[in-house]
C-alpha cells in the first residue's frame, strides 16, 4: 500500500502520479555518488556554521531521517569536538496543507533531542525538495517546539517546481524533472542500498493506490 | 489504512485498525510533554458531543482530545436542550446535521442508539457508551494502557470481574482484546452474565480466587446499581466479600499484574481504597491515555479526506 520509496509529497489534487515502478527507473545518482554529496553537505554545514557547535539535525520520516543521521555521523568525523551533533526527526503530518485531499495518514515518531531547539541552528533533512510544501509544514511544526535562532535546508535531491518560496541551503543533487517523473531515493537503511533513480511515472498504479487510501 | 466511517462497536475493528489507533495514540501521547499542547490539524471541523447520560471523564475526555487537535467543540446534553421537551432523536440528529457537524460523539442509555445515528446524519458517529452495550473507546484505552504497562497486549491472561451484565466496557473489552489476541476470562456471579455470554470470545467463571495467580491484568467493573432494578446478590457485603478485589486478593497476583478500573469506583465495594492506590492500580493513567486514544480515533476518522469525495474520486 506504500509506495516503495516515498518521493517528495505526492500530490493528487491536480492528478499528478504519487509513484512510478523503481524497476523501470534509471539511476541519476549511484552509491558513491550519493556518499560524496552527504559528506560535501557536512562540510558546507560546517563552514557555513563555523564549526557547527549549535547544530541541530533533524530529519523529516522516513528517509530524512536515515539521511540526517548520516550527515550527523560525518560531522563527527570533520570537527573533533566534546560531545556529537544532536540528531533528531521531526514529523509533519500533522502540519500538512493537503490532509484532506487523499485518505488518512500514518504518524511517524517526533523525536527532539535532549537539548530541544531553543536558540540552536536547526537544520532540516529531507530526501527530495519539490513543492516546497512538506518543508513549509516542517517550520510551522518547528514553531511549537521552541524557537531555534536559525533554520536551514538540508536535501539530496532538488527536482524544482516548487509552489512557494522556500529554497534549499544545501543541496545533494539539483535534478531537473518534468512534473509527471518519479524521484526515487533509496538509501541503505531502509532499501538495501544507495542510489537516486528518475521513473517515468505509471498512472494506474498511483489512480489504484488513491482508491484505496 | 482507513479506520470505517463510524465507530459504533469494538466489533467493526479489525487487528490492522486497532493497531493503528494504538500507534497513533503513541505519537500523539508526546504532545502532553510539549509546552503548546495543541496541533492545527483539525482546524475548522466541528465536533459534537451528543451526551443523554451523565458522563464526567468520557464527555470531558472527548472534549479535551477534538480541542487539541484545533477541532471546534459543541456540548450539547439532554439536561437543558429541546429533549427534555420532548424532542426524538432522529429530529435532535438533524438539527445536528443542518448545523455541519462533521462527527458526533454519542453517548445514551438505549443500546443500539448510536447505530441508528450513523443511518440519519452524513458524518461520522463515534459511540461513547450505549445503555449496556457498547463502549470502543474505553476499550481502546484499556488496550493502551495494558501495553504501555506491560509492552504488549497478545498474550496477555486478562480478568474482566464484575457486572457483566450491566457493563457496555466489559462487551467492548472482551470483542477488542480477543481481535488483538489477549485470553480473556469474565468473572461474575451467574446472575450478572447475560444471556449468550457463552458465545463471546472468552473463557467464563464464577469464582475469582482461582483465576488471579494467572492473570496479568485485572479488569474490576462498577456494580451499575442504576441500572439494577431487581435482586442481583444478597447484599452489597456478600458481593464484595467474594468479587472485590481487596489487599489479600491482589497478593495472590502474579508481580509484573496490573488492576484496571473504568471508573467511577465504588470504593470499598468491588474494589478497595488501598488496591485502587497502590502501584499496580492504573486508574488514573487510564484517563490521561483516554485523550491520547480520542485524539487518535478522531484524527483517523476526521484527518483525512471525507469518504464520500474519496469514493467520488475512484
Amino acid at each position: 500500500m506504500k509506495p516503495a520509496s516515498r518521493s517528495e509529497s505526492g500530490r493528487p489534487e491536480t492528478g499528478r502520479p504519487v509513484t512510478g515502478d523503481p524497476a523501470v527507473a534509471r539511476p541519476v545518482l549511484d552509491a558513491a555518488d550519493v556518499g560524496r554529496a552527504l559528506t560535501r553537505i557536512a562540510h558546507e554545514i560546517v563552514e557555513r556554521n563555523h564549526g557547527g557547535a549549535d547544530v541541530v539535525l533533524l530529519g523529516i520520516p522516513t528517509r530524512g531521517v536515515t539521511l540526517a543521521q548520516r550527515l550527523g555521523d560525518r560531522l563527527a568525523t570533520i570537527e573533533t569536538r566534546q560531545q556529537a551533533v544532536p540528531v533528531g526527526s521531526l514529523d509533519v503530518t500533522m502540519y500538512r496543507d493537503d490532509l484532506r485531499l487523499r485518505g488518512v495518514r500514518p504518524l511517524e515518531p517526533t523525536d527532539i533531542p535532549p537539548g530541544g531547539i531553543d536558540g540552536k541552528i536547526v537544520v532540516l533533512v529531507d530526501d527530495v525538495l519539490f513543492s516546497g510544501r512538506t518543508v513549509r509544514a516542517a517550520l510551522d511544526a518547528l514553531s511549537e517546539y521552541g524557537r531555534p535562532r536559525a533554520v536551514q535546508l538540508a536535501v539530496l535531491v532538488d527536482r524544482g517546481h516548487r509552489e512557494l518560496p522556500i529554497r534549499a541551503d544545501y543541496v545533494g543533487k539539483n535534478i531537473p524533472t518534468s512534473l509527471t517523473e518519479t524521484v526515487h531515493v533509496l538509501l541503505d537503511a531502509t532499501d538495501g542500498r544507495d542510489a537516486v533513480l528518475l521513473g517515468p511515472a505509471d498512472l494506474s498504479r498511483s489512480q489504484s493506490e488513491e482508491a484505496t487510501r | 489504512m482507513t479506520l470505517p466511517r463510524h465507530l459504533l462497536s469494538a466489533a467493526d475493528l479489525s487487528r490492522a485498525d486497532a493497531l493503528l489507533v494504538l500507534d497513533t495514540a503513541e505519537e500523539l501521547a508526546r504532545l502532553a510533554d510539549r509546552p503548546i499542547k495543541k496541533l492545527p490539524t483539525l482546524r475548522g471541523r466541528t465536533v459534537v458531543n451528543l451526551f443523554f447520560e451523565d458522563s464526567t471523564r468520557t464527555r470531558t475526555s472527548f472534549e479535551v482530545a477534538a480541542k487539541r487537535l484545533s477541532a471546534d467543540v459543541i456540548n450539547f446534553s439532554a439536561k437543558g436542550s429541546s429533549v427534555s421537551k420532548g424532542e426524538s432523536l432522529k429530529d435532535t440528529a438533524l438539527t445536528l446535521e443542518a448545523m455541519g457537524a462533521d462527527a458526533v460523539v454519542c453517548r445514551h442509555s438505549a443500546s443500539g442508539a448510536p447505530h441508528r445515528l450513523a443511518n440519519w446524519i452524513r458524518g461520522s458517529v463515534v459511540n461513547a457508551g450505549d445503555g449496556t452495550h457498547e463502549h470502543p473507546t474505553q476499550a481502546l484505552l484499556d488496550a493502551y494502557t495494558m501495553r504501555s504497562r506491560l509492552g504488549r497486549v497478545e498474550g496477555l491472561n486478562v480478568a474482566i470481574v464484575g457486572d457483566v451484565l450491566h457493563s457496555r466496557v466489559a462487551r467492548s473489552n472482551v470483542l477488542l482484546l480477543s481481535t488483538l489476541g489477549a485470553e480473556v476470562t469474565v468473572i461474575a456471579p451467574p446472575t450478572l452474565l447475560p444471556v449468550g455470554v457463552e458465545d463471546w470470545p472468552c473463557n467464563v467463571s464464577y469464582e475469582l480466587d482461582s483465576v488471579l495467580p494467572k492473570s496479568d491484568v485485572v479488569m474490576m467493573l462498577r456494580v451499575q446499581r442504576e441500572r439494577m432494578y431487581g435482586g442481583f446478590f444478597p447484599t452489597t457485603r456478600e458481593y464484595s466479600r467474594r468479587y472485590g478485589l481487596d489487599a489479600r486478593r491482589m497478593a495472590t497476583l502474579p508481580d509484573q499484574a496490573i488492576v484496571m478500573h473504568p471508573g467511577p469506583m465504588n470504593r470499598g465495594v468491588e474494589i478497595a481504597a488501598e488496591v485502587a492506590d497502590s502501584v499496580r492500580s492504573t486508574i488514573v493513567e487510564q484517563v490521561a491515555n483516554g485523550v491520547s486514544v480520542r485524539m487518535a480515533v478522531l484524527y483517523l476518522l476526521l484527518g483525512g479526506a471525507l469518504i464520500e469525495s474519496a469514493e467520488a474520486a475512484a
